[in-house]
């Protein structure tokens, strides 16, 4: 599969508050954008691969989807594993189109969590809402405590990845906090759920953004200007929920990424820059280590000095991630993957050829892996 | 703590936990004092919180075990903002993931602790079955 589908297009909404839009009609915005920047019809979309939105839950969502852009899919629907989804489904579109199941597939999402409901973020845990257990930023705060327990990572090692995207989000006109945020400033953001604080959580943001992936033959018939190779990709599901899981500092992104990694015939020494889900900085600080990106353990010295910034060993999230570019759930990690490879990005990596993506859902429930080439 | 939660529950309750024929056993059994698991009687796992199946071996022949009370803390959070009303007085509050003898895990509070800052991963705990107005639910205090 290594190299044999592209990302032909990409395109995106605005982000941040965004009232009175629908997700409907964030996703046309973005449709809309990919199809011309891939210079394509839409009448050539024959695959429509949809994540659902948290805000609304909207049954057939991906068949409302489809008329609202006026076309017939062969395949499509929508896809549930929370930020997995973006690039499950763009696996999953590579798959149906080496299978000959379609032709030209689009991947997309939007959802307006910020003007909208923010309920799935802040709801109780079931029965556990007896004990205060509410919201997902705690979930990570529980596993960011495990982890600190066990290898000794510090509150200011999250805090550089805050630093670093920041640092990142500021240079990106489209970032929706460009308000650079020092290692001080850091320590003085207030707590939300402890060990966390509101600089370690990402943005709530409303937006749309869609990606369009075809064969690269069938880019080259078309004429697609700037196609990006994808060399792997890969899944893995922790499952459990966080008070289940027998070992709180271990999730599936390690396997989502050796499976990748073993699609493209790389080692993570091969990547020259990331994009790595950074809903939480727990969860960016435990890919790093689960991506084999340093040892488990050493996430927290990893981070410090830099090394995550442009510049720096490996750079990270450079539009500015989740924490500062938008909140919105994944793909716009894709897009800025793509912006890099084709050398295009407002913090542009010089000469990088490689770039891994990570996406993942829940309290790292469930992870996705894309690796993208020159 | 403990004075402020029965401050609080006079005003919002805590969400109540919603009860069935499933889970009944296990607030029931809080409410005479004792906290139960499950161990499925095919292949011996034991678990909460309250499932028709195993977990392990899927089969439906589970049984109800008392918990003897002794447990290790596995995490905890400390809340210093308030998702539900009737926490709003209790901040900043903990919550924390508590893994008993017998293997099942739960969340749950640590009680009896001035600051949960000073609390460390995997140090001992014993239960304590308080009174929540809503239901009794299970707490555990530093042994």
């Amino acid at each position: 599969m290594r190299g044999k589908t592209v990302i032909a297009g990409i395109g995106n909404t605005v982000f941040g508050k965004l009232p009175g839009r629908s997700t409907l009609s964030m996703n046309v915005e973005a449709i809309r954008k990919a199809l011309a920047d891939a210079g394509i019809d839409k009448g050539l979309v024959d695959g429509l691969f949809v994540k659902f939105p948290t805000s609304k839950f909207e049954m057939m969502y991906g068949q409302k989807l489809a008329e609202t852009i006026g076309i017939v899919p062969r395949i499509g629907g929508v896809w549930d594993q929370g930020g997995a989804s973006n690039i499950s489904m763009i696996g999953y579109a590579a798959m149906a189109i080496e299978a000959g199941q379609c032709d030209i597939a689009l991947v997309c999402l939007a959802d307006n969590p910020a003007t909208g409901s923010r309920q799935a973020y802040e709801k109780a845990w079931g029965d556990d809402g007896v004990y205060g257990w509410f919201g997902t930023p705690a979930g990570y705060a529980m596993v960011a405590r495990r982890h600190m327990g066990e290898f000794g990572t510090t509150s200011d090692q999250l805090g550089a990845i805050a630093v670093a995207c920041r640092k990142h989000g500021a240079a990106n006109p489209n970032a929706q906090l460009r308000k650079p945020l020092t290692l001080d400033q850091y320590r003085e953001s207030r707590l939300i759920a402890a060990p966390l604080r509101r600089d370690d959580c990402c943005l709530v943001s409303d937006g749309g953004a869609a990606v369009i992936v075809m064969s690269a033959h069938r880019a080259k018939e078309l004429g697609v200007a700037k196609p990006v190779p994808v060399l792997g990709f890969g899944q893995g599901q922790t499952s459990w929920e966080v008070a289940l899981r027998a070992d709180l500092t271990t999730t599936a992104a390690t396997l989502s990424a050796q499976t990748a990694f073993r699609m493209a015939g790389l080692s993570p020494k091969d990547i020259d820059v990331a994009q790595i889900y950074d809903c939480f900085t727990i969860a960016a600080l435990m890919t790093l280590e689960s991506y084999g990106f340093c040892q488990k353990g050493e996430g927290g010295k990893f981070v410090e000095d830099g090394c995550i910034e442009i510049g720096g060993d490996l750079p990270i999230n450079t539009a500015g991630g989740l924490l500062s570019e938008t909140g919105m759930p994944g793909l716009q990690l894709v897009i800025e993957g793509v912006r890099q490879m084709r050398g295009d990005s407002v913090n542009q990596v010089k000469g990088a050829r490689t770039c891994a993506v990570s996406n993942q859902g829940g309290i790292m429930h469930t992870h996705s892996t894309l690796i993208l080439g020159h | 703590m403990d004075k402020k939660m029965e401050k609080t529950s006079t005003a919002v309750s805590v969400p109540a936990p919603e009860r069935d024929a499933l889970n009944a056993p296990y607030w029931d059994g809080l409410a005479r004092g004792i906290l139960t698991f499950q161990r499925c009687n095919s292949c011996g796992h034991a678990w909460l919180p309250p499932r028709g199946d195993c977990p392990g071996c899927l089969s439906a022949d589970c049984v109800w075990e008392s918990a003897a009370g002794g447990a290790k803390l596995i995490s905890w959070v400390v809340y210093h903002v308030a998702f539900h009303p009737a926490f709003a007085n209790r901040l900043p509050y903990n919550v924390a993931v508590v893994e008993l003898d017998e293997g099942p895990r739960l969340i749950s509070n640590v009680v009896g602790v001035e600051d949960a800052e000073t609390l460390k991963i995997d140090q001992r705990l014993q239960l304590v079955i308080e009174d929540e107005g809503v239901t009794a639910v299970a707490r555990f205090a530093p042994a």
